[in-house]
């Protein structure tokens, strides 16, 4: 973290070195880019805490720990498509939740749409790339998610 | 202006259900309060720099470039160098967006764009570390190993079939655009 702040101002400084002028020329755009997106940004923010705050741990370790296998990767990936949380959150759940038995494929389902398919975050994407793309992406994302899972599953020795 | 509107409403509609929480101790919103701090601040930690990094690459890299490394005429290497960019980000998805924008402006192709993404959703190698430590090498080796190829295919995929039917991020730029008019 700290290696990527210094890394900015060493770029910035260097750049200021060798032209001043297209250097607040970067400076704006950054500015610009930023302030555009923003609302975008604060909306998946709040959308994000709301939904982490509405469906606790307990209720996710509930819904991916009971069931038939594949109910519960279903169940996983739906989950993991529709919340979004900081890595800083999510492995130390799946953590937990390994230990109280959730299975490997269920998991590998759940991090890999958490990761991947972005629900939450379809305002940013779409401020980007437009609807048709963003949906097309994330369609995408989901079959990878459960073909991974499926993968994830066979090589625990987790099928049949 | 109507949509304006609306995001606004719902903000103050947040803040107010936010203030209520407060006041009657009502423990999902004082949860949403904290989650909604901590999130701030982690997402607040990374984006100025990752802006300023993309005023630089905007300023300073040339177009040619990029269509060079990335663009339609680059083969193999083009996803190789989606692959290490997606590796070194940092954040996740809401860095590798304005990010894949700036290059897709810079003359990138999509299929290589949209396995920039999807490889810096799942690949970004602080969080794989992390992930490994809590979950087992194995788990992680596994998830990288197949969801590589299955994203590099996708992506192609959806590139080819995007780029039958005429797509431009225009597309996505007209949004932007649509908003600073508001």
């Amino acid at each position: 973290m700290l290696l990527f702040y210094a890394g900015t101002a060493m770029l910035l400084v260097f750049s200021f070195f060798k032209d001043k002028k297209k250097s607040l020329l970067a400076l704006s755009i950054a500015w610009k880019r930023f302030v555009r997106i923003a609302p975008d940004f604060v909306l998946v923010l709040v959308l994000m805490s709301l939904i982490l705050a509405f469906l606790p741990n307990q209720v996710i370790a509930a819904i991916l720990g009971t069931g038939s296998q594949w109910v519960s990767v279903i169940a996983a990936a739906l989950i993991g498509s529709v919340t979004l949380m900081p890595g800083f959150v999510a492995f130390p759940l799946c953590g937990i939740l390994l230990n109280q038995g959730v299975s490997y494929m269920v998991l590998s389902a759940f991090t890999t749409t958490l990761m991947m398919v972005g629900v939450l975050t379809f305002p940013v994407e779409r401020a980007y790339f437009g609807t048709r793309a963003t949906l097309l992406r994330n369609a995408l994302s989901l079959g990878t998610a459960l073909l991974v899972a499926a993968a994830t599953g066979f090589f625990f020795g987790e099928l049949g | 202006m109507r949509r304006g509107k609306m995001k606004l409403a719902a903000a103050v509609l947040f803040f107010l259900f936010l203030g209520a929480s407060f006041i009657t101790g009502f423990h999902p919103g004082l949860e949403t309060g904290r989650n909604f701090r901590l999130f701030t601040l982690d997402m607040f930690k990374i984006l100025p720099c990752a802006f300023i990094l993309i005023g630089l690459f905007e300023v300073w890299v040339k177009k040619e470039t990029v269509e060079k490394h990335l663009g339609e005429g680059s083969l193999i290497m083009g996803y190789v160098w989606a692959f290490l960019l997606a590796g070194t980000t940092v954040g996740g998805l809401y860095v590798a967006f304005p990010v894949a924008y700036s290059l897709y402006k810079k003359g990138a192709k999509l299929s290589v764009i949209f396995t920039y993404i999807s490889a810096a959703a799942v690949f970004r190698v602080p969080m794989a570390v992390f992930e490994a430590s809590f979950m087992g090498l194995k788990f992680t080796a596994i998830r990288l190993l197949v969801s590589l190829p299955l994203i590099l295919f996708s992506s192609i995929l959806l590139g080819r079939y995007l780029k039958k039917k005429n797509f431009r991020v225009e597309d996505g730029e007209m949004t932007l655009k649509k908003k600073k008019n508001q």
